[in-house]
């Protein structure tokens, strides 16, 4: 015995309530027919957006042919005593069960003029807009501009497409802040600012008086002129079909339903954003498809129940990283971090014994959202300040299996560990086809990741990022912890997110990370602890345990005066000296108690530290350039020397090498640098990432002509993202190849701040710069740190005696012992 | 090898005798961060671990020769007090002497202790 269902409108929920039942129907219980009022078929309105963009297809698949679909058609009554619908197309439908799943309407503001605005909910409504941006210019010869009328999740989304259509976009918020819904005051701010920086004028706290054919005006007489005016001011739930026909409906609307989305007639259900269950309209897909799936069960006699939703969500806007998640207005404890510098605002609501979470909100850095949400109402691996760093993104694999992961369908952490585990799955997309996790809003799929991730782990796959068994984080997520949270030493940062004391690996990491971010001298209290091998003694550690000095002769250039010195200290001390592959002079075999001695000579006379032990600039070699060749076009001597004292000193995930060439005869193997300059006729070409080495890499030209400021900001912004976002050891070679979206990408960084950071780079750059000084000279001036520079703690003076040379080409050469094991 | 005892009871005469060389003051050692001494004529590393608890090795390095031990930097390998040679980064245990990344190595350790202010290592 079949029975006949009819379901009216065919938005998200209809089509996921048809597939459920279709699904589990096998009897063939019910017979069914959907009416829906737009002229196709559902598809994906939360991918909207897209079709604008991308000219996405929204289209979901097509139910089955048992299914009769009724696209263009709209339900004008019910008749409950008959048992039927109506349709503007004549049509009687009876039913045995009828379910409204008609949605939502976008509301419009009741303001003189709103006829002429536009809205943003349907493919049509999209057709138009961009028919009208299109001909913006011409309708009102004022510039090309648009205006939404609406600061919250969906009104910045349309303001983002709105500028994607070529348009001067302004968004009008009537609260004193955007995104009131989910953001407190600090948080609106700082979203301000970003979408500032995208090129957008904000206007908040001010209300709408009119829509005008050629703009609006707002409340205090501002006038904004523009061709396209879009509302995005909240949505009202289309309602009116149930209220005719007697059902009750909410207060501020809504077809009221029980937890089995029920209506006050037991044949009649309500599902998706015109139904108001618990009190409450979701405006958001994840629960809509809930009571999708709910209905389908209680279709087929089941008892399943709508307990209400996550209300999660995060902004889906390039550049722009907006997430609220839980109830982030719950009346509890609140863990707040801010860096204005930055753009990042982080605020978390925890439970008042600080355990669980119960909400918050990310702007400017959501990278933690996804495991943040995943957490909302369970207990918190760390301490609330840890997961407001990410402390709970190695979690992926520790999720309990009743966690949420993607909100949208209702997908649990332990669906996907079965999904993965008994089809074998191995990546992320058939991982969201075998669960459908991910493939609504998206941005659960990092969790998703790191699920997977976590089980191919443990299944013997080996994905970890994770610096050392201290560390679970990799060295880039180090750098931001330090510098967000401004921790300044080992011992904090491996007590809040680490385990153990560390290790050679983990250690000399941080002592580099602490060093970039200009944490005084490397040699200053824990520090001295840290460091690797040869910055332990500011000095290379040679085979025999004795050390290199090489003084820094910027750019190669030297005068007479101080190669007699070089000399001269290396005559006295008896150290053999070699001219080195960087173009200065290396002198060898000294011990630690007598570096400082040397060091005090070289210093006397001009020379500074040279860094030839740090992960650090190296040395910008130059060749002779236009002052002497006779084909040189630029003084690359000059621009070597600056470019070398403007960097010495900064510490990095590796050395660092550059050269400038005169002309591009390139007699300064530029092209074979980290960063490299060959001068043209009108300035300077600059090359990036290349290396000589085990694995020799030639640079790839950057930026042409470019005059010398102009060159200058590019390489310090290069160089300060790379020390940022770096692995240990990964030189700039690897670096750039392991980025994704390569040289463009990090064109679009550098050159448009496409990440809107530039300023931020710059402002690093200018600390390191001037917070300079010589390494050497400080030692020398610390008793403290002098008293470490020797052989032996009982016997200050004495030399190692198991160090020992002979002569080899009048010059000394280490005699190196057995070893014996 | 870690001893906070009293210095040993002297002239007791029937044990061992075992010979204790003053290194150093114990606030001259900064924690993890070693020191090399002469005792008798073998170089000693000594370490103050985070914890507070001296170690000491030789101070060879047997897989360079050179006697550059106390120069590593100090840490932990799943738990255990560990120093890395700062030549080729083979890593010791603090305790014992062995060596994690070839079982088939070790470095001798000595006995060491505080008495008052000071740091005594064992001479044999
Ligand atoms: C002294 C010098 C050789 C020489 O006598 O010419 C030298 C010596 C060392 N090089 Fe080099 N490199 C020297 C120029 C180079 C060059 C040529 C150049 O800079 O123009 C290269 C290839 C170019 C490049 O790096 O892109 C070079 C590629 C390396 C590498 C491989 C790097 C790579 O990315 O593959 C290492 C190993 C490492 O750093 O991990 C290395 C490491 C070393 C170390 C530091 C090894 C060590 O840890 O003990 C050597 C000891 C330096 C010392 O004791 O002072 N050295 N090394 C040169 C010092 C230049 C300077 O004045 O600072
Ligand atoms: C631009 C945009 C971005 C969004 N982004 C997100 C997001 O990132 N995350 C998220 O969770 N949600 C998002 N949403 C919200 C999400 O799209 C809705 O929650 C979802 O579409 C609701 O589904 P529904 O089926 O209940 O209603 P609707 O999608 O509104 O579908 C109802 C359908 O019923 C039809 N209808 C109504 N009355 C009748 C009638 N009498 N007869 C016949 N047909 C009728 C309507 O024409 C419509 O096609 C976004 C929405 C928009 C517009
Ligand atoms: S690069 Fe050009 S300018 Fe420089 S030395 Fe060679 S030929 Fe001369
Ligand atoms: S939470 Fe939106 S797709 Fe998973």
């Amino acid at each position: 015995m079949t029975s006949r269902l009819v379901v009216v409108g065919h938005g998200p929920a209809a089509h996921r309530l048809v597939e459920a039942l279709r699904e589990r129907d096998s009897a063939g219980r019910w017979r069914i027919t959907v009416v829906g009022e737009e002229p196709r078929a559902a598809y994906d309105r939360v991918a909207l957006t897209s079709y604008l963009t991308d000219d996405a297809d929204l289209g979901y698949p097509p139910h089955d042919e048992s299914v009769v679909v009724r696209t263009g058609e709209r339900v004008t009554a019910i008749d409950r005593a008959a048992g039927v619908v109506r349709t503007d197309a004549g049509a009687t439908l009876p039913y045995d069960a009828l379910v409204l799943a008609t949605g939502s309407v976008p509301f419009v503001p009741p303001v003189p003029g709103a006829e002429h605005a536009f809205v943003y909910r349907t493919i049509e409504d999209l057709d138009a807009l961009r028919a009208a941006a299109a001909g913006a210019d011409l309708t009102t010869s004022r510039p090309r501009a648009g205006v939404v009328v609406g600061g919250g999740l969906l009104g910045l989304e349309a303001a983002r497409a709105l500028q994607g259509l070529g348009l001067d976009t302004h968004v009008v918020e009537v609260a004193p802040w955007l995104m009131p819904r989910q953001l407190d005051e600090g948080g609106g701010a700082m979203l301000r600012r970003h979408i500032e920086a995208l090129g957008m004028t904000v206007h908040t706290g001010v209300g709408l008086e009119r829509v005008e054919p050629g703009g609006v005006r707002l409340a205090g007489d501002v006038v904004i002129d523009a061709g396209v005016v879009v509302f995005s001011a909240g949505i009202r739930p289309r309602d009116d079909l149930a209220r005719a026909a007697g059902l009750p409906v909410g207060e501020r609307g809504g077809i009221v339903v029980d937890d089995a989305c029920r209506t006050e007639d037991p044949r009649v259900f309500a599902i998706g954003e015109c139904a108001l269950v618990g009190g409450m309209v979701y405006g958001l897909v994840g629960p809509c498809f809930t009571m999708a799936e709910v209905v389908a069960d209680r279709l087929l006699g089941g008892e399943a129940r709508f307990t209400g939703a996550d209300l999660s969500t995060q902004l889906k806007l390039m550049g722009v990283d907006v997430a609220s998640f839980g109830d982030p207005s719950a009346d509890a404890l609140d863990v707040i971090y801010t860096d204005p510098v930055a753009g990042i605002y982080k605020r978390l609501v925890v439970s008042d014994d600080a355990q669980t979470l119960l909400g918050g909100v990310l702007v400017g850095d959501a990278s933690s959202y996804p495991a943040l949400r995943a957490y909302v109402g369970a207990k918190l691996p760390g301490t609330p300040e840890q997961a407001l760093f990410g402390g709970t993104e190695a979690a992926g694999g520790a999720l309990p299996e009743a966690t949420v992961i993607c909100s949208c369908n209702n997908v649990t952490a332990g669906t996907i560990r079965a999904a993965i585990a008994e089809d074998g799955l191995t990546d992320v997309p058939a991982v969201k086809a075998c669960t459908r996790a991910g493939t609504g809003c998206g941005s659960c799929v990092p969790l998703v990741k790191k699920i997977l991730d976590a089980e191919l782990t443990a299944a013997g796959v080996e994905v970890s990022k994770a610096l050392c068994e201290h560390f679970d984080h990799s060295r880039a997520e180090l750098f931001d912890i330090v510098r967000v949270r401004g921790i300044a030493t080992f011992s904090q940062l491996i007590a809040e997110h680490g385990r153990g004391r560390g290790c050679d690996i983990c250690k000399p990491v941080v002592a580099s990370i602490l060093a970039s971010l200009g944490n005084g001298h490397i040699l200053d209290g824990e520090q001295a602890g840290l460091q690797d091998t040869n910055d332990r003694f500011l000095a290379n550690m040679q085979k025999n345990g004795t050390y290199s000095v090489v003084p820094r002769i910027p750019g190669g250039e030297i005068t007479p005066e101080r190669l007699i010195v070089i000399g001269e200290v290396a005559r006295e001390f008896g150290l053999y000296t070699k001219i080195t592959g960087g173009q200065r002079i290396d002198m060898f075999g000294a011990r630690v108690e007598q570096l400082p001695e040397i060091w005090k000579r070289l210093i006397d006379a001009g020379f500074e530290s040279g860094h030839a032990y740090g992960k650090a600039l190296r040395t910008v070699k130059s060749c002779v350039g236009s002052t002497w060749c006779r084909y040189g076009v630029q003084d690359s001597v000059g621009l070597a020397i600056r470019l070398e004292l403007r960097y010495r000193g900064l510490r990095a995930p590796h050395k660092i090498k550059s050269a400038v060439s005169g002309c591009a005869r390139e007699c300064a193997e530029a092209q074979s640098k980290d960063f490299g300059v060959i001068a043209t006729e009108r300035g300077w070409n600059l090359y990036l990432a290349g290396n000589g080495g085990m694995r020799p890499r030639h640079a790839d030209l950057f930026a042409q002509d470019l005059d010398e400021d102009t060159l200058i900001r590019y390489i310090d912004r290069f160089l300060m993202f790379y020390v940022r976002t770096a692995d240990r050891l990964q030189r700039t070679a690897s670096w750039l190849e392991n980025l994704d979206g390569g040289l463009d990408y990090l064109r679009e960084v550098i050159v448009e701040d496409r990440l809107g950071i530039c300023a931020e780079l710059d402002a690093a750059m200018e600390r390191h710069v001037a917070g300079y000084s010589d390494e050497w000279r400080a030692i020398l001036e610390d008793p403290e740190k002098l008293r470490r520079f020797v052989s032996f703690v009982n016997a200050p003076g004495m030399p190692d005696p198991s160090i020992v040379f002979e002569p080899e080409r009048e010059q000394i050469k280490p005699v190196m012992v057995e070893v014996t094991r | 090898m870690t001893e906070t005892l009293a210095p040993a009871p002297a002239g007791t005469g029937t044990l061992n005798e075992t010979r204790w060389t003053t290194v150093c003051d114990y606030d001259d050692l900064q924690p993890e961060r070693g020191v090399c001494a002469l005792v008798g004529d073998r170089q000693v590393a000594i370490f103050r671990t985070y914890d507070g608890a001296l170690h000491a090795l030789s101070g060879h390095d047997p897989f360079s020769g050179a006697n550059v031990l106390a120069w590593g930097i100090v840490g932990t390998r799943d738990g255990l007090p560990t120093v890395a040679s700062p030549m080729y980064k083979q890593v010791f245990d603090l305790t014992t002497g062995r060596c994690l990344d070839d079982p088939a190595v070790s470095v001798p350790v000595f006995r060491i202790r505080r008495a008052g202010r000071r740091v005594e290592v064992a001479e044999s």
